[in-house]
């Protein structure tokens, strides 16, 4: 991999070189990234019959799976779950989160260190620990398998994350702006809903597609505080998928994928999660396309 | 962790921040009301976490120390330390310790290869930028269950095209093999993620200090140790805290790729099971308490190695 630290001063004839290099580097990247991805797709599409085949590419096609997904209530219901568990989390946690890492970026309190070192911890924190109390006090308070039951976990962790995202936000807003706000007779209280809120959009929007993912992956906790479809989310019920036939399973993943791969999309539309760099650099157009022609079926 | 541990702390030892503000005798009208809200804002998200995590952490070391299996109720008692005994004198958990350990160290290491591989190809390629940094985000954007499953459709001995391809005999039934499909699938999905925070790191490294050694004649190599490393030593770092403690959880993908069977589970899944399958919460609790430690005792070397680059040491405080 040498190539990769050469620096790209210009070099005249030598570029166009370069280039091919990278170009093979890159395709090299884009099969890794997209291998089982595409396996699962195919293997969505494939008939029953040609599910053993053992081929990467359906051999004949069927949309009879994503038929058969969508008349299963267990699914459905696992669904409408999963959304509406990750929905409430997120938009609780974002609010909260945002609370918080603007007292954290901007204000001077007692106790800030502690709320940063609390929500670090909780960061790293293993979550299968939680899993038995929170089993034994979910089970006395009756919120065993509700929703309310695993948004609880899910703020708690989402936190963290939202805190840390949001505050580094904060930081990066101009001081003098609230400053002004001050001068010119707000409260600190106005001068957080009017001025920082306002530029800090897309900072919260950014952490709330994060927390979103963070929600919809969880597995753990699905798995544990739940036992019927009432509140079991996709994850949850796919381990447990057992309908006409077990490749009913991978059909549920591609659903899913779109929805994620969406969401994700708005977040690199925002510039998060990485640093954005000098060009605008997600290519949006290309990776759209195909995604609208299947969430379109 | 291996390779972290015989860093020097170079850093260990380093200056105390100076405390944000000196005690002030007197707070002004503005001070106090700022030092409200602060703490006004900050209330609610710390309760939520204080007692979702604070409490059933209390109430799990509690249950630790009792006899308590769901299906005997009536036998429920202290019993002090037993479940300690019991769990930690059985050869499953150690097993399964080990399994953790070894999943964590390999693909830990597999991860942060290839993670500043594709952090300096996402940075720096010529063509095709955008394509690159969109489609290896991808693994990092699905399900992990979605994708444990892609790969237990593809190591299958009936669907399995993988398995097809390379001529083998039911991978997912053998130990190692099944180890390894486990850290493969570990290594695909969280790649990127450690890619998205080493990519943080590399934007810092001055281009003037990569020309200025390229001008004195520092091979590629050369650049890459002595220049980009030492100043992304930090963002290294926290990727590493963080994907080690992550993969110490593994729990998703050995659950879909192999239910724990041949002695592949993690301690997470041996919690699991404890816990949602035998419904015994004395030893799940117990399991869960000494996870909290593992994971504590990870978490404390990380941060000795950190020094002052630890997160929420903020030297700086507000600019």
């Amino acid at each position: 991999m040498a190539a990769i630290a050469v620096d790209t001063s210009k070099s005249g004839t030598k570029l166009l070189d370069r280039r091919g290099r990278w170009a093979v580097v890159d395709i090299v990247v884009v099969v890794y990234a997209l291998i089982p991805v595409l396996w699962t797709l195919s293997l969505s599409f494939k008939t029953p019959e040609a599910q053993t085949d053992k081929y990467f590419w359906p051999t004949s096609w069927t949309w009879q799976n994503y038929k058969d997904i969508f008349t299963t209530s267990e699914f459905v219901r696992a669904l409408i779950n999963s959304i509406g568990i990750a929905i409430i989390a997120t938009l609780i946690a974002v609010v909260l989160g945002t609370m918080a890492a603007y007292a954290i970026a901007r204000l001077d309190f007692p106790g800030k260190q502690f709320l940063v070192g609390v929500s670090l911890l909780i960061a790293m924190f293993p979550q299968v620990s939680l899993v038995s109390p929170l089993f034994e006090m979910e089970r006395n308070l009756g919120l065993f398998d509700t929703w309310l039951g695993l948004i609880l976990p899910y703020i708690t962790f989402a936190l963290p994350l939202a805190i840390y995202t949001l505050s580094a936000f904060f930081r990066e807003i101009p001081w003098e702006l609230e400053k002004a706000a001050k001068m010119d007779g707000a409260t600190p209280g106005q001068a957080f809903r009017r001025v920082i809120a306002p530029l800090a959009a897309p900072g919260v929007f950014t952490t709330a597609i994060l927390v979103f993912i963070f929600c919809w992956n969880d597995f753990l906790f699905a798995i544990s505080l739940t036992s019927t479809e009432r509140s079991r989310t996709v994850p949850a019920a796919l381990s447990f998928f057992t309908g006409a036939s077990q490749f009913e399973a991978p059909v549920g993943t591609i659903k899913r994928r779109l929805f994620v791969a969406r969401a994700r999309l708005k977040e690199v539309l925002t510039g998060g999660g990485s640093n954005g760099g000098d060009d605008s650099p997600f290519d949006l157009p290309r990776f759209k396309k195909p995604k609208r022609e299947l969430a379109a079926v | 962790m291996s390779e972290l541990a015989s860093e020097p702390s170079a850093e260990g030892q380093t200056v105390e921040a100076p405390s944000a503000t000196p005690a002030k005798p007197v707070l002004s009208e503005g001070k106090k009301a700022e030092r409200r809200l602060g703490l006004l804002l900050c209330a609610p998200a710390a309760i939520v976490m204080l007692a979702v995590t604070g409490w059933p952490i209390i109430y799990s070391i509690w249950l630790s120390l009792q006899r308590y299996d769901l299906r005997f109720p009536d036998q429920r008692q202290f019993v002090g330390l037993d479940n300690y005994i019991a769990v930690l004198s059985d050869g499953y958990w150690w097993t399964a310790f080990a399994v953790t350990t070894g999943i964590t160290i390999v693909s830990v290491a597999i991860e942060l290869v290839l993670g500043m591989l594709l952090a300096l190809i996402m940075h720096r390629t010529l063509v095709g930028r955008g394509l690159v940094r969109t489609v290896s985000l991808i693994p990092y954007g699905i399900v992990t269950v979605v994708a444990a499953f892609s790969w237990f459709y593809a190591w299958n001995t009936d669907t399995g095209w993988l398995t097809a391809l390379f001529g083998a005999q039911a991978p997912l039934t053998d130990r190692f093999a099944s180890l390894g499909i486990i850290v493969l699938a570990e290594v695909w999905k969280t790649t990127p993620f450690m890619a998205l925070l080493l990519m943080a790191g590399l934007a810092l490294v001055p281009d003037d200090l990569l020309k200025a050694a390229s001008m004195d004649g520092a091979s590629a190599w050369q650049r890459f140790t002595k220049v980009i490393v030492p100043v992304m030593k930090p963002a290294i770092l926290v990727a590493l805290l963080f994907r080690t403690l992550d993969a110490f959880r593994v729990f998703d993908n050995i659950f879909v790729l192999t239910k724990g069977a041949n002695d592949t589970s993690s301690v997470s899944m041996q919690t699991y099971n404890n816990l949602i399958k035998g419904l015994n919460l004395g030893i799940g609790s117990t399991m869960s308490v000494l996870i909290f430690i593992a994971v504590a005792i990870i978490a404390f070397i990380f941060i000795k190695l950190f020094g002052a680059a630890a997160p929420g040491n903020d030297p700086g405080g507000r600019r």
